[in-house]
């Protein structure tokens, strides 16, 4: 077995355990959380094929690397306009669900929710 | 078996058992410590793979900055976590597993039945390299083959600091993000704060300089500078800047400006959109990558700091 | 020499790795904060001391050397004022497991 494969099927189960994280935890954070787990899985599969195709020079595929640099940071920027959304809605409704029946915070605003 | 392969293989097995604890463990704040860890774990994955580049980044941007985020959001609402305890019904669970378990199959298939011998664009890469002038092929994808990407990325980071800001409330709006934060001007953390932001703000330099020739470069070095600024920002030595500053606006502007100020110029003097003349080539790449690093360093420390919470005036 | 070499790090490496897991089973079986924090911090201070230590010989030049031990310092600084943090925390909520 080579790190290919042996990493190859971690970020497989990682894509799993994330995407079951992202349907099945109620609270936002833990959905957040949760999808940026599946995202890393994603970004090593694009690693080890990197790592297939290294040549002379270089151990990884540059190509692929370059695309999960850029990957990671957008992921990041992404998970930080989700917090700031939530954090937002804690705010104004005054309670952490995603559901659509009506927030029962002290000024709860019916859109928000 | 040899001891590299099982050294592999165990921290596959830690990785995704830290993964799995981090979606069932009952608090977001373990969860978000899982995360952390789980960051870390998988940027040594990436040194395993032999992409140091993608290490650093996931360490110091997926591991590192996205934990802090991720650990203050949690801090901030564990009081209401008891109030949103309902979960979703056992046959959603169930299907919910079905499903994620039937793609981690075909994902681990596809793993196995990779395409022999595998597609690469590696060759292509280290035989133009000579065209820039730089001898790390990752920064040459990123600010030269495929410059695109990085610029439009540079767009995406300004678009989510803009949805940030405009979360704000309308008292608030143009105000300063985030608490202010009030330490001790004689404790640890205010002397840590005085302490490593010089050594920090060099290693930062350093890293953007290196990636020219090795493993580094904007991203990196631009985390590092985030890194330090919050740093001072939390031990109450500095406050953040209101968002209607002007000259922090334009430091937010200044990354994909200049790029696209370059691509423009490879438009209208040479062949095509972001062509670099070859003579200037390493010169140009070298100044997009200054002002990135500035921008990358404000626009990835303002996202941490969140949505303006106070008026500028206090 | 280079067996010599190679025989330091073993030894400096294996003598970190010891305390790692010293201070992660003193982390996961102690009983409070303060104490949890006392076995982190032989980890983190002597531990990768040592591991830094077993990698000299291995680095190629003095500018590799620097930086190891320049990954250190700053490991030594930033653990230091973090527990310090967490102890003061820990003190001022009352004693808890």
């Amino acid at each position: 077995m080579s790190a290919v494969t042996v990493f190859g099927l971690c970020a497989a189960a990682a894509v799993g355990v994330g995407l079951y994280g992202l349907i099945t935890n109620p609270q936002p954070l833990r959905k957040i959380i949760a999808f940026n787990l599946l995202g890393s899985g994603v970004f090593l599969l694009f690693g080890i094929i990197g790592r297939r195709g290294a040549a002379a020079g270089s151990g990884n595929d540059p190509v692929p690397q370059a695309l999960v640099i850029t990957g990671v940071v957008v992921a990041f920027s992404a998970t930080a306009l989700a917090i700031a959304l939530t954090l937002r809605l804690f705010e104004t409704a005054g309670s952490m669900t995603l559901r659509s029946r009506a927030p029962t915070g002290p000024n709860s605003d019916p859109s928000a929710g | 078996m040899s001891i590299a392969t099982l050294f592999e293989i165990v921290l596959a097995a830690v990785v995704l058992g830290l993964a799995i604890w981090t979606i069932t463990v009952s608090e977001t704040y373990s969860a978000a410590v899982g995360f952390v860890a789980y960051g870390l774990l998988v940027a040594l994955i990436w040194v395993r793979l032999d992409a140091v580049d993608v290490a650093m980044t996931e360490a110091a941007i997926g591991g590192g900055l996205g934990g802090i985020v991720l650990l203050g959001a949690a801090a901030r609402l564990r009081e209401s976590e008891a109030m949103t305890a309902e979960r979703p019904g056992r046959v959603v669970r169930l299907c919910a597993a079905a499903l994620s378990a039937s793609i981690a199959m075909v994902l681990a298939v596809a793993v196995l039945i990779l395409p022999d011998p595998a597609p690469t664009l590696a060759p292509t890469v280290i035989s133009n390299a000579g065209a820039t002038g730089l001898a790390n092929p990752v920064t040459n994808v990123l600010m030269a083959f495929r410059a695109m990407d990085t610029m439009l990325e540079k767009v995406v980071l300004m678009l989510a600091i803009v949805g940030v800001w405009s979360l704000a409330s309308d008292q608030a709006w143009g105000g300063r993000p985030g608490p202010r934060h009030e330490a001790d001007p004689n404790g640890v953390l205010a002397f840590l704060a005085r302490l490593t932001p010089p050594a920090g703000i060099v290693i930062g330099i350093y890293l953007l300089w290196t990636g020219a020739d090795h493993p580094g470069g904007a991203f990196q070095g631009g985390a590092v500078l985030a890194s330090m600024w919050l740093l001072v920002i939390m031990a109450g030595l500095a406050d953040t800047p209101p968002v209607s500053s002007r000259s922090l606006r334009l430091i937010l502007v200044a990354g994909p400006g200049v790029f696209l100020v370059v691509g423009l110029g490879g438009l209208c003097f040479g062949p095509a959109f972001l062509a670099y003349p070859v003579a200037f080539a390493k010169p140009l790449i070298l100044g997009i990558e200054v002002a990135m690093t500035l921008t990358i360093a404000a626009t990835l420390a303002l996202l941490l700091a969140g949505a303006p919470e106070r008026s500028a005036t206090r | 020499m280079s067996i010599a070499r190679d025989i330091m790090t073993i030894v400096g490496v294996s003598a970190g790795v010891f305390f790692f897991l010293a201070g992660t089973i003193g982390l996961l079986r102690f009983p409070d904060t303060l104490t949890r924090l006392h076995a982190l911090t032989k980890a983190d201070n002597l531990g990768l001391g040592l591991v830094v230590l077993g990698l000299l010989p291995q680095a190629g030049s003095v500018r590799d050397g620097l930086k190891l031990i320049s990954i250190w310092m700053f490991a030594l600084l930033a653990g230091a004022t973090v527990s310090q943090l967490i102890a003061r925390t820990a003190r001022q909520r009352g004693p808890f497991t």
